[in-house]
């Protein structure tokens, strides 16, 4: 019995961190990079994207894998798009609700949930073939993947083009902004060296 | 609001709110199809094509059926449905008219529909109160800027195959970078148009 618990704990766990740093859905596969890049010059913004993307991945690989036995293999795909499309509605309408200054801000991109390829290819690769709670749990691990990079380019943009963390000032009164960080060139470069810095860390497995 | 005429926000559409270097939308497929220049053509027009055609019925859909039932939170599924039929009505119609056009377009068209850029057009549209002829405007001309950048990387990649790039920067993380340099050259087209 206790064998199986580990095994199973072991599973969770390394499911987890597969989705986190393993195959992370944006610098591993460079998937789902429209959002990374468009909604990053603020923390707070990246913030409710990122739980945003968490809840709506998690919550639709558990239905398609619930639904996996019943739905035909021919809509398959227009079945998981009607899936996401409905969590994010509620996403949407959630965020409109409690924070409507952020609704604003991050504009049609909390719309664009939807197309973002990391809920797709999960529900496509895991989620179709996995039973309901593995699925949830990858989905969880790879919306917190995405999470933590958008966090980590949040953070420098954020902190070089408008000297703030938070909205709470960091930088000292005469720090020079760095203007092009919060404008959409930065997000570029920021994304781009940040790719870098992560298959520098760890050389990426060559498969033939 | 001061309301642009449509030729303003068509030349807009591609040079300075550029829907790939300033919206960031339909990075994907960018990433992924840039390699070659001709596919990366013949992928900006199939998306050119589809982007008109799919903004236009979206926008008669929403103000003509969503708006005055109320229903304007449900958009997104329905553009996302609007989107995917539009796809496949399109493939047929050429496929029957023109096998020609078919053989340039057919491989591309089935990849448009979870290209975010027609998605993303279509909700720009609502949010910025287009009128009809404004929002076919800005779908056409969002498409043809989406190509021009498309093409214009593809020719970049094509003569970087031949730099020699850090090894953990090869592939995406080199293209980010020249994207980004691209945006950085698109800033100065800001300013052509008076918004």
């Amino acid at each position: 019995m206790k064998a199986i618990t580990f095994l199973r704990r072991s599973y969770t766990v390394s499911t987890l961190r597969r989705g986190v740093w393993d195959e992370n859905p944006v610098f591993r596969q460079v998937l789902g990079i429209c959002s990374a890049l468009a909604v990053t010059n603020l923390l707070f913004n990246t913030l409710i994207m990122g739980a945003g993307l968490i809840f709506t991945t998690a919550m639709a690989s558990l239905t398609v894998s619930l639904l996996r036995a019943r739905t035909p293999q021919r809509v398959r795909m227009m079945a998981q798009v009607l899936i996401i499309a409905s969590y994010v509605v509620c996403v949407d309408l959630t965020i409109k609700a409690y924070l409507p200054e952020t609704s604003e801000a991050l504009g049609p991109y909390v719309g664009l949930i939807i197309t973002n390829c990391i809920i797709m290819g999960r529900c496509e690769a895991f989620a179709s073939k996995n039973p309901p709670w593995v699925a949830f749990l990858d989905g969880l691990a790879s919306g917190f993947g995405y999470l933590a990079v958008l966090m980590f380019i949040a953070f420098w943009r954020e902190l070089l083009g408008f000297g703030t963390l938070f909205g709470a000032r960091i930088m000292p009164e005469g720090f020079t902004l760095w203007t092009l960080m919060s404008m959409p060139p930065g997000a570029f470069f920021m994304l781009g060296l940040t790719v870098w810095l992560c298959r520098a860390l760890m050389p990426e497995r060559r498969e033939t | 609001m001061t309301t642009p005429d449509p030729v303003t926000v068509f030349v807009a559409s591609i040079f300075i709110n550029n829907i790939l270097l300033s919206n960031f939308l339909g990075m994907c497929s960018f990433i992924g199809v840039s390699r070659e220049i001709r596919a990366s053509a013949g992928l900006g027009m199939a998306v050119t094509f589809v982007l008109t055609l799919t903004t236009g019925i979206n926008y008669l859909i929403f103000s003509f059926v969503l708006e005055p039932l109320g229903l304007e939170y449900i958009r997104y599924i329905v553009f996302i449905v609007v989107i995917a039929a539009t796809v496949q009505l399109v493939e047929m119609i050429i496929e029957k008219v023109s096998p020609t056009l078919y053989y340039v377009l057919g491989i591309f068209l089935p990849l448009i529909t979870v290209n975010c850029a027609i998605f993303g057009v279509s909700l720009f549209m609502v949010i910025r109160q287009y009128s009809f002829l404004q929002a076919v405007a800005y779908g056409a001309g969002s498409g043809l800027g989406w190509t021009l950048a498309i093409v214009a990387l593809a020719g970049l990649r094509h003569k970087m195959a031949r730099a020699r790039v850090h090894p953990a920067l090869e592939g995406a993380g080199i293209t980010l970078i020249v994207t980004g340099i691209m945006a950085l050259a698109f800033i100065g087209f800001s300013g052509m148009v008076a918004m």
